[in-house]
């Protein structure tokens, strides 16, 4: 019973984060509006951290602190290294929306519009 | 057309992504005699830091945190020099309504128990969840919250601009001292103390420290570079 | 099971919202449904036990991107079908 719930969940939340690249790149790939494509650089941002923070998963893991009274318990804890990794790409796709914002701020001005297709230097 | 086109592709790509992933299963251990062994005894008995992740980010991959400091460094100043066409004057922004007085009251309630809480949050980084870019960012919603609720709530640019300048002076400073003590930039120099005591960790809480204050600076710096515009 | 239960239920929320994110042409509530889906990538970060990871998220995603998408709607357009300022569903001048 134990093993059949870790199957359905694996399937889950695998699922749910490739599902999320997918949709984000649809979004990309599709819309005609520039604050659309802004919005679906940041959902494939989301996904992309979910993938690696369940892959370092570990069965009755528990997080990777040594609190007082807990200080052997090495064996059990969760992989630290792709936590360390998702902690600093966080910040920086963050950085990166608010300079695309404010490209599609100046973009406004200089146009009077938001389309790519009266932009036309963006023409696929 | 173009929409049957892109969703063959994603179609496509999705099928291969998942067929990938599901050889990997979830709750195995997948790097057996990798570097998390290392990292979790070195942690421990050479270190005397609590908190795993604090001694990864700061002190086994701390050239890492010094790029990320910088990025954002790049970005806050990239935004600065897009948007530089007319601005307002310091404090006065065109608003549709002013703010009702139970935002007023309780914003100005809210506003030192959010600072504290910063504080709190990147003073005690190695000994607990939290560290220098979670305390940053609680302090810049603090500030936030100040800029909505209030019309002239003013945040002078020069005091920003030289609390980010010296924190990020200190952390480099502290990289060359590195050389003194053993012999490679970013080198632990002072001595560890015991497990789980605020003075532990050698290096790493005075790094810790100036990275949350350069982080609540420059995220500051952006919000209020972004509400000052006008059309 | 009621826990496997609960994990899939937030995990068909966090989709919906991405999907009512990419489909709805009024900008306003596709910024909301962002901000929806960092807060249950917060909540899924501290089931997978990732404690910092969680505080990173709850304050950059949530807080943060949201008040920046505002003020970049604030100063454009609000529709996502719109070509110029008041003139909504324009033609396009050639």
């Amino acid at each position: 019973m134990d093993e059949q719930m870790l199957k359905i969940l694996e399937y889950s939340i695998y699922g749910a984060s490739v599902l999320l690249i997918l949709v984000g790149l649809y979004a990309v790939l599709t819309k005609k509006s520039l604050i659309k494509i802004v919005i679906g650089l940041s959902i494939i941002d989301g996904g992309i951290h979910l993938l690696l923070i369940a892959i370092g998963y570990l069965k009755g893991g528990t997080a990777p602190i040594f609190s007082p009274g807990f200080e052997e318990a090495t064996a059990k804890m969760v992989d630290p290294v792709p936590q360390a990794l998702v902690l600093t790409a966080i910040v920086i796709g963050f950085g990166v929306t608010a300079v695309a914002l404010s490209l599609v701020i100046r973009l406004y001005r200089h146009h009077r519009t938001l389309q790519i297709d009266e932009i036309k230097s963006l023409k696929w | 057309m173009r929409k049957f086109i892109v969703l063959l592709i994603l179609a496509v790509l999705g099928y291969f992504m998942f067929d990938i992933f599901s050889g990997l299963h979830l709750g195995e251990p997948h790097f057996v005699n990798g570097v998390k062994d290392f990292y979790l005894s070195k942690t421990v008995s050479d270190l005397h830091v609590a908190n795993t992740i604090t001694s990864i980010v700061v002190n086994f991959r701390g050239f890492d945190t010094l790029g990320e400091v910088t990025v954002l460094f790049l970005a806050v100043s990239a935004m600065g020099s897009v948007l530089y066409k007319k601005r307002h004057e310091a404090g006065t922004r065109t608003v549709l309504f002013a703010s009702s007085n139970i935002v007023r009251s309780g914003s100005k309630l809210l506003f030192p128990a959010i600072m504290l809480l910063g504080a709190y949050v990147f003073i005690h980084g190695h000994l607990s969840p939290g560290g220098g870019f979670q305390g940053g960012t609680i302090i810049a919603t603090g500030f936030l919250l100040m800029l909505l609720a209030y019309r002239d709530f003013k945040v002078s640019h020069h005091i920003l601009s030289y609390v980010e300048s010296f924190a990020g002076i200190i952390f480099v400073v502290v990289g060359l001292f590195g050389f003194m003590g053993g012999g490679t930039f970013l080198q632990n120099f002072m001595p560890a103390g015991e497990l789980n005591e605020l003075f532990s960790g050698g290096v790493i809480g005075i790094i810790y420290v100036m990275v949350g204050f350069k982080v609540a600076a420059e995220l500051t710096g952006l919000i209020y570079t972004i509400l000052h515009e006008k059309d | 099971m009621i826990y496997v239960i609960l994990i899939i239920f937030l995990l068909l929320l966090m989709v919906g919202a991405a999907v009512y994110a990419v489909v709805q042409k009024d900008l306003l509530y596709a910024v909301i449904a962002t901000g929806v889906i960092s807060l249950v990538l917060t909540v899924m970060f501290y089931i997978l036990q990732a404690p910092d990871v969680a505080l990173t998220e709850a304050a950059i995603g949530v807080a943060l991107t949201t008040i920046i998408f505002l003020i970049t709607i604030r100063n454009t357009l609000r529709h996502e079908d719109e070509y110029y300022k008041n003139d909504k569903l324009k033609t396009p001048s050639k």
